[in-house]
């Protein structure tokens, strides 16, 4: 019986099969690419190869030969590439052009002190700062004007005002939702419920950034009261109905999975079906309903079309009744204005890194979590 | 429960060559032990019965002889199993030739979610037929062999999965033979259905013993009495007894083995 | 004694009135936004749409209500989202066949394969406008330039492929796990049927697992575009154009987008009062492309889930 074969006698099962492995790959790649383009354009800040001080010490194009080539590159704010593929003639017409534009600052700045300060300094971007004509040291993020500055605190209250907002909101319906729709209501209404409930992340953040500002907004000032119309809780509000869906879905989706024999042997037992959802289902699910939370903190403060519809001032305020900026409204909303290269495209790449390394973490928290927790139930562990 | 009366006319004639051998097999899932140094010839065109009570080993062993086990991860196998001569757990072997030519029908029915036709049609088209004539020629043959044609002659080309559980068992049986295997494994293939269905399962399986090898792993021991030639015994991983149907049956040379068969566990 | 039992027999009920009724109030207000939105964009949206609004390219000033249309607009989307299947079609469903008929559940290639899926489903999608910006214009776009000495950027600027490609990484978790949910719910006996029968691996899949998954793959394509069609930030700085004159017919042209359209009309308007008739009939076009799709999908999915459940 003739079953033996040479060696690779099917070559096409396995180049298929390497192919398949190698396309699979895919997905990892794209992570690992997205982290180094994105951070790699906000790179050169941390080396400090940007430099933003309007009145800066002029060096003589005669001095170019004294110069070490690391304080030359810094000095005409170039990246190492750029620098090592220009020549010495190149090299000169630049400190040219930047000696021109030293000549050309005008007067009102050459004696303030905020002029000489190089504002993409960490301790600028992080600390308070007392500007020039300002009475107390603070918090600013302005990136126009002959003076940018680029203070992040404001973009990071204001992304966790509206997330928080958001959460506190989406959280208890979504997960009280949850409990209904998989301990209280019966199979055809669940059956007919949970794909509606999710029929709600089919909405695009555009529509739902525009419902709040045209109809949400005034009727939640209406009600509320307060002075500025669109504002961080109308912005909370709507991430909320954002991310409603996620919270729901895997909150369900953990709530369901606790074995019907808990719930079967507490029923028994003479409890209510309140009381077992209650003490039994529940704790049992509450990694599930964490890891939904966490998952929808990060679908929140990544959401970028309903904040930037519904509010935008980046004004330095804890007041949920504010305006607020997040970080995703700051890069969309200037990304456009920003000079490729220049020192505001790269912080506001250095913000995108940030978002993306933040978001990254609560998924591997969340992904973790849901882990432990299925292999729990499996009674693995 | 009284011993089972097995014919002497079905016990097999020691002269039929032998087609299968095991020796010295053991099979690990990782770190435990499944089958336990096994040791077994079964011979050409004879039905051999596999018994024993669940998680005996009995299935796994029947999935060595066509290296379904692979598919599992973390499986691991010593020593040796030859067909004809040929180690099939030898390294230059190709999978594929030895399940052509090793048949296997499951526990569940498992047609195709196509029609009949293309089921049986299945295994002939992977291996390169494509003339119809041909085609409907082995199609209707294996569906004869498989005493299923009368009763889907007319509607060859609807679904397969609107036959009833028998209907579909013996299409699983039409569709292994149709690319003409040496042996057919059977993996307790009359578990899910009905007596009446059962016992067409049954004339069917005595009939293909004329052109057919036939190992089946079975729960129902008046099945095993009734369709084999030889039986095997297991017991946790490994194999107690191994004898004709009638002695086995009638009179079993392990206490074990007795205690099985007249239904004292298992 | 009897009195005292039926006493705690009704406290018991009143708890589990309050709280049953508590948690259906959350699932009814949940229901309740959701039916809002969607009258409210209906009931709004039907008096500015028209054939003529859905079939007329605008002048300039796309503001004006007797004259604009969208029709560039759902040319644009849809061109983009056409573009984005096909790259993340096969690379979806590839990947899913991987991680469900080859990779070993345990082994730390697979681990990290899922670990990457999840990560990429939560990547915040201004992120990915990011990412298209410094990898596929920056990047790849200008060196392409570079390679064919083009005068002036013709690939390293906003193109409509970098946008497709852009939403087609975006999107790629949406067909893993849909075509993932799909193959698992094929039932292993057919692919041992198959393989008992001497079908290869690759024989297996091509002939009996895809076929059956069909409905899951479409339903990952379909949700894939819905949520693509939909979709504003990834697009911001990677193609999509404020005004064009005409329809795109390059890769490498920008484009109008349905979504970026809603955007600038609810948010640049001369007098918002004045456009809303054609803001709301725009975002019910949007929706119309958008939700319909995804109901269709979810309708898919649920059966497919319902079969998952019947094996398991």
């Amino acid at each position: 019986m003739g079953i033996h074969r040479g060696h690779q006698a099917r070559p096409v099962e396995w180049l298929a099969e390497k192919f398949i492995f190698l396309v699979s790959l895919s997905a990892i790649v794209m992570v690992f690419l997205i982290f180094l383009f994105v951070a790699r354009e906000a790179l050169p800040l941390f080396f400090g190869e940007t430099n933003t001080a309007l009145v800066q010490k002029p060096i003589p194009t005669a001095d170019l030969e004294k110069l070490s080539p690391a304080k030359l590159q810094q000095y005409l704010e170039l990246t190492p590439a750029q620098f090592a593929a220009m020549d010495k003639d190149t090299l000169k017409s630049l400190m040219d052009v930047k000696q021109e534009a030293q000549d050309e600052v005008p007067e009102e700045f050459r004696n303030d002190p905020d002029a000489r300060i190089n504002t993409t300094e960490w301790r600028y971007l992080v600390l308070p700062h007392q500007w020039n004509h300002y009475d107390k040291p603070e918090y600013i993020w302005q990136p126009v004007g002959q003076i940018q500055k680029y203070n992040i605190i404001p973009l990071l209250v204001g992304t966790l005002k509206t997330t928080l907002i958001g959460l506190l909101f989406a959280v208890p319906l979504s997960v009280g939702a949850a409990i209904y729709v998989s301990q209280m209501a019966r199979p055809k209404m669940r059956e007919i419920i949970k794909p509606t409930i999710e029929l709600l992340s089919g909405i695009p953040s555009v529509v739902v950034g525009f419902f709040a500002l045209l109809v949400m907004a005034t009727v939640l000032q209406k009600v509320f009261g307060y002075q500025t119309r669109l504002n961080a809780f109308v912005a909370g509000i709507a991430l909320g109905f954002a991310v409603i869906p996620v919270i729901f879905s895997i909150a369900e989706d953990a709530l369901t999975s606790v074995p019907r024999a808990y719930t079967q042997a507490a029923l028994a037992l003479g409890a209510s079906r309140w009381q077992t959802a209650w003490q039994i289902v529940l704790p049992a699910a509450l990694p599930g309903v964490f890891a939904a939370t966490v998952l929808g903190f990060g679908r929140a403060i990544g959401e970028t079309m309903i904040v930037l519809m519904v509010c935008s001032a980046s004004v330095m305020s804890w007041s949920i009744f504010d305006s607020a900026r997040s970080i995703t409204t700051t890069i969309a909303a200037e990304m456009a204005e920003a000079v490729s290269g220049g020192p505001h495209y790269r912080i506001l790449f250095m913000l995108g890194a940030l978002l993306f390394a933040v978001t990254f973490v609560s998924n591997m928290v969340a992904g973790a979590v849901i882990q432990r927790f299925k292999l729990k139930l499996e009674g693995k562990r | 429960m009284p011993k089972l009366n097995v014919p002497e006319a079905k016990i097999n004639s020691p002269g039929s060559a032998a087609l299968i051998h095991i020796e010295s097999l053991s099979l690990y899932y990782g770190a435990s032990k499944a089958l336990k140094n096994i040791s077994l010839t079964l011979g050409e065109k004879v039905v051999t019965a596999f018994i024993g009570p669940s998680g005996c080993g009995k299935s796994t062993l029947l999935r060595c002889l066509n290296r379904m086990n692979d598919l599992i991860d973390n499986v691991r196998i010593e020593g040796s199993c030859k067909i004809g001569g040929h180690d099939i757990y030898s390294s230059d072997v190709d999978v594929i030739e030895l399940r052509k030519r090793v048949g296997m029908v499951f526990q569940k029915s498992n047609p195709f979610p196509k029609s009949i036709y293309e089921n049986v049609a299945y295994g002939l088209r992977l291996h390169g037929a494509n003339n119809k004539a041909e085609l409907d020629g082995v199609v209707e043959q294996s569906l004869r062999s498989a005493a299923l044609w009368d009763e889907v002659k007319d509607r060859l080309h609807s679904s397969a999965l609107g036959l009833s559980g028998g209907q579909q068992q013996r299409l699983c049986i039409a569709r292994a033979i149709a690319i003409k295997p040496e042996i057919i494994l059977m993996d307790e293939p009359a578990s899910a259905l009905d007596p009446l269905a059962t016992a067409r399962i049954e004339e069917l399986i005595l009939e293909l013993k004329k052109d057919f090898t036939i190992v089946i792993v079975t729960h129902n021991m008046q099945q095993a009495a009734r369709i084999s030639d030889q039986t095997a015994f297991f017991y946790i991983g490994e194999l107690i007894e191994f004898d004709s149907t009638a002695k086995i049956f009638t009179n079993p040379a392990k206490k074990q083995t007795e205690d099985y068969v007249t239904g004292r566990f298992g | 004694m009897n009195a005292r039992k039926h006493f705690r027999a009704e406290k018991f009920d009143f708890a589990s009135f309050f709280f049953t009724g508590l948690t259906g109030l959350a699932t009814l207000l949940i229901l309740g936004i959701l039916a809002t939105i969607l009258i409210n964009i209906i009931a709004n949206g039907v008096r500015g749409f028209s054939w003529h609004f859905v079939s007329t390219i605008p002048k300039k000033d796309f503001f004006d209500v007797n004259t604009t249309g969208v029709l560039p607009m759902i040319v644009g989307t849809t061109i983009c989202v056409f573009v984005m299947t096909i790259f993340v079609l096969p690379v979806g469903v590839i990947t899913a066949i991987y991680l469900t008929e080859y990779a070993a559940n345990n082994s730390l290639v697979t681990k990290f394969i899922r670990a990457a899926v999840n990560n990429l489903a939560g990547v915040p999608s201004i992120v990915f406008g990011l990412f298209g910006l410094g990898f596929f214009i920056n990047f790849i776009g200008k060196n392409i330039d570079a390679v064919l000495h083009n005068p002036s950027a013709v690939w390293g600027q906003p193109a409509l492929i970098w946008a497709s490609l852009t939403l087609a990484i975006m999107t790629m978790p949406v067909v893993i796990v849909a075509t993932e949910e799909s193959l698992k719910a094929i039932p292993p006996g057919l692919r041992e049927a198959s393989l008992a029968l001497g079908a290869t691996k690759l024989e297996t899949i091509l002939r009996v697992v895809l076929p059956q998954a069909l409905p899951g793959i479409m339903t990952g394509g379909i949700l894939a575009v819905s949520r693509a069609a939909g979709e504003v930030a990834p697009i911001l700085f990677t193609g999509v154009a404020y005004y064009m004159a005409s329809l795109p017919h390059h890769v490498t042209d920008q484009f109008m987008d349905l979504g970026y359209h809603v955007f600038v009309l609810s948010t640049q308007s001369p007098n918002i009062e004045q456009t809303r008739p054609i803001l709301y009939a725009t975002v019910l076009v949007l929706l119309l492309l958008t939700f319909a799709l995804n109901l269709v999908a979810i309708v898919i999915r649920a059966r497919v889930r319902k079969k998952l459940r019947a094996l398991g």
